[in-house]
């Protein structure tokens, strides 16, 4: 995520390439590798157009561009088929009996959330209104003034692409992250609870978060602490993370479980739901970063991620367990997804797939964890998504490339790399991930507090027994009877 | 006549279903079925949890036969279904009292 300056001046978002060539250039002597280098990098990066450029000025007014404004149109349908994604990836770990309950919790909250963005969520993560490094304000409900009268204007001074293309984008990330939560929780929460928390965790703790890390707010690169996120490792995944973790201790683990633990119903699903989020994630980290001319960097550094994930995971259990799984396959790519999240705008391919490789493996360790503890993050939500968020956080402080995180866009983290380098902004990011446990633990546990106390959080041992699918629903999803 | 309930390997299905038709059994009734027997369960590996998986995927088939031709359909069946692994089936014998079709009311031989 390019972060939303409160106010400055610089370069195009583009002149980090140029930056990035002129210095690969400059180690080039030999004229003809010169002319070679320039070459490959033109080639590979298709920075051809934008050499002739090159301008560095303040963070200019720029008028709204088509392609990047299309970018963030196509980057928001992307990362919203996330959603129903994710709804497969977790309906086909859960019993056949709870399946469209589970994936109810997600899809349902392309209703609410949705809503809720508009009236008010987007103005709660980006308005400036209450003048607060954790919140935002309430000049921006029902987006009212975003992108001007018609909805065209640019974001901000630096960027071409349209407000309410941004509004939009960064309302599909609102939806997703609740509904991760909802994998910590199956197969026993009460909908009316998941209802009720969702919002509330969604106006309480995602939208603080987010204008915290990318709403100009305390985290981020023009607060206090100074850390980068490129496209929500802190606001989506630890965040979501965290809260998987805190709700499983309070809502309890299922009434079978342990004792009759089932493997999934439907592997199928799981491996579509996982090439869904993989087809999204071009969105959610490709467009984050804002400019399409060179969003191609971070689709690559996305997707090589990802593949160096799936590849680890399969290969650590073909060493330890003698066979491949699929279920491996579709975890471990959506482990080196997650890494790559904080990190897919300033890293190069080689970090990019170390990110990867590590993020597989300590989301492998950390579901052997769970499960020798047994405790019931029931689909993994926290050793996926809380702890390959936060490997990937970590890992973004001591991998980014100082030429990838210009000073005019990310001051305050720059300012950190030049004083103290990649040690220094690991360190802003041990903050960032500390805090953010913090935040969202508490805020976490207060909701499902006030939501236990008023609605109750769970169906009852009878109703789980039954199936959620009829208890919440009144429907099941497979019909013995159909002929 | 007697009834023949065989519960084989699932991938046997096709075999089985040749054999008695080679044989001139004109007609059978399958179920997918689950359970065990000494093979017990198996165990499954999902991201890297061990899940025992008690009851096994089977199929069962019945078929009626005349009293003649019982010992042909139990050679039929165990050689085309046999692997010689724990976990082949088993076939049931049990006597029929009567057998009608629907369609024209024969009883007997002559319905089946």
């Amino acid at each position: 995520m390019v972060h939303v300056p409160l106010a400055g001046g610089g370069p195009t978002p583009l002149a980090v390439f140029d930056r990035f060539r002129t210095k690969a250039l400059a180690k080039v002597q030999e004229p003809e590798l010169k002319r070679y280098a320039v070459m490959l990098l033109a080639f590979g990066a298709g920075l051809l157009p934008l050499m002739a450029g090159g301008a560095k000025a303040a963070l200019a007014k720029v008028p709204t561009d088509g392609a990047d404004t299309l970018l963030m149109l196509m980057g928001s349908a992307l990362v919203l088929l996330m959603t129903p994604g994710l709804a497969f990836f977790y309906g086909g770990f859960t019993r056949a009996k709870n399946v469209l309950n589970t994936m109810m919790m997600s899809f349902f909250l392309m209703g609410l959330i949705g809503v809720v963005w508009v009236v008010v969520g987007y103005s709660l993560a980006f308005d400036t209104g209450f003048k607060s490094p954790f919140i935002g304000g309430l000049g921006q409900m029902w987006l009212n003034g975003v992108g001007g009268e018609l909805g065209d204007a640019p974001l901000a001074d630096g960027f071409a692409i349209s407000a309410s293309s941004f509004a939009l984008f960064q309302g599909m990330f609102a939806i997703i992250t609740p509904a991760l939560i909802s994998g910590a929780l199956v197969e026993r929460i009460n909908f009316k609870a998941w209802f009720w928390f969702s919002l509330l965790w969604s106006l309480f703790v995602y939208c603080p978060m987010a204008k915290m890390v990318w709403g100009g707010g305390y985290l981020g690169p023009f607060g206090e602490i100074g850390a980068i996120d490129f496209a929500g490792g802190t606001v989506v995944h630890i965040a979501a993370g965290v809260g998987a973790l805190v709700a499983t201790a309070i809502v309890g683990p299922r009434s079978t479980w342990p004792d009759s633990k089932r493997p999934p119903h439907n592997v199928p699903f799981i491996l579509l739901g996982a090439g869904l989020l993989w087809f999204g994630w071009f969105g959610f980290n490709g467009a984050s970063y804002f400019a399409a001319k060179g969003a191609g960097f971070s689709f690559l550094t996305t997707t090589l991620s990802a593949s160096g994930a799936l590849l680890t995971w399969c290969l650590i259990e073909w060493f330890r367990d003698g066979k491949p799984t699929a279920v491996g396959a579709a975890t471990g790519a959506v482990a080196g997804l997650v890494g790559i999240t904080p990190a897919a705008g300033f890293v190069y391919m080689p970090q990019a797939l170390l990110i990867g490789v590590v993020t597989a493996t300590a989301c492998y360790i950390a579901v052997q964890v769970k499960a020798a503890i047994q405790f019931d993050d029931s689909l993994d939500a926290y050793a996926v998504h809380g702890v390959g968020g936060t490997v990937g956080a970590l890992l973004t402080g001591a991998l980014a490339a100082p030429a990838l995180v210009p000073a005019d866009y990310f001051p305050k983290s720059a300012e950190i790399l030049a004083a103290g380098g990649n040690g220094a902004l690991f360190v802003a990011h041990v903050k960032a991930v500390l805090i953010s446990y913090g935040f969202v633990g508490v805020g976490t546990a207060v909701i499902l507090w006030i939501v236990g106390a008023v609605v109750g959080l769970r169906v009852t041992p009878e109703e789980e027994e039954r199936g959620l699918d009829f208890v919440a629903h009144g429907e099941e999803a497979y019909d013995p009877m159909t002929y | 006549m007697k009834q023949i309930t065989a519960v084989v390997r699932p991938g046997k299905l096709d075999a089985v279903k040749a054999a008695l038709v080679a044989i001139d059994v004109v007609g059978m009734t399958i179920n997918d079925v689950r359970g065990f027997g000494r093979q017990k369960g198996q165990v499954e590996i999902y991201r890297g949890n061990e899940f025992t998986v008690d009851f096994l995927s089977k199929m069962r088939i019945t078929i009626v036969v005349a009293d003649d031709k019982v010992e042909a359909a139990i050679t039929a069946i165990t050689e085309a279904a046999r692997t010689g692994e724990i976990g082949d089936g088993k076939i049931f014998i049990t006597p029929v009292e009567e057998v009608v079709r629907i369609r024209t009311g024969d009883r007997g031989n002559a319905a089946l």
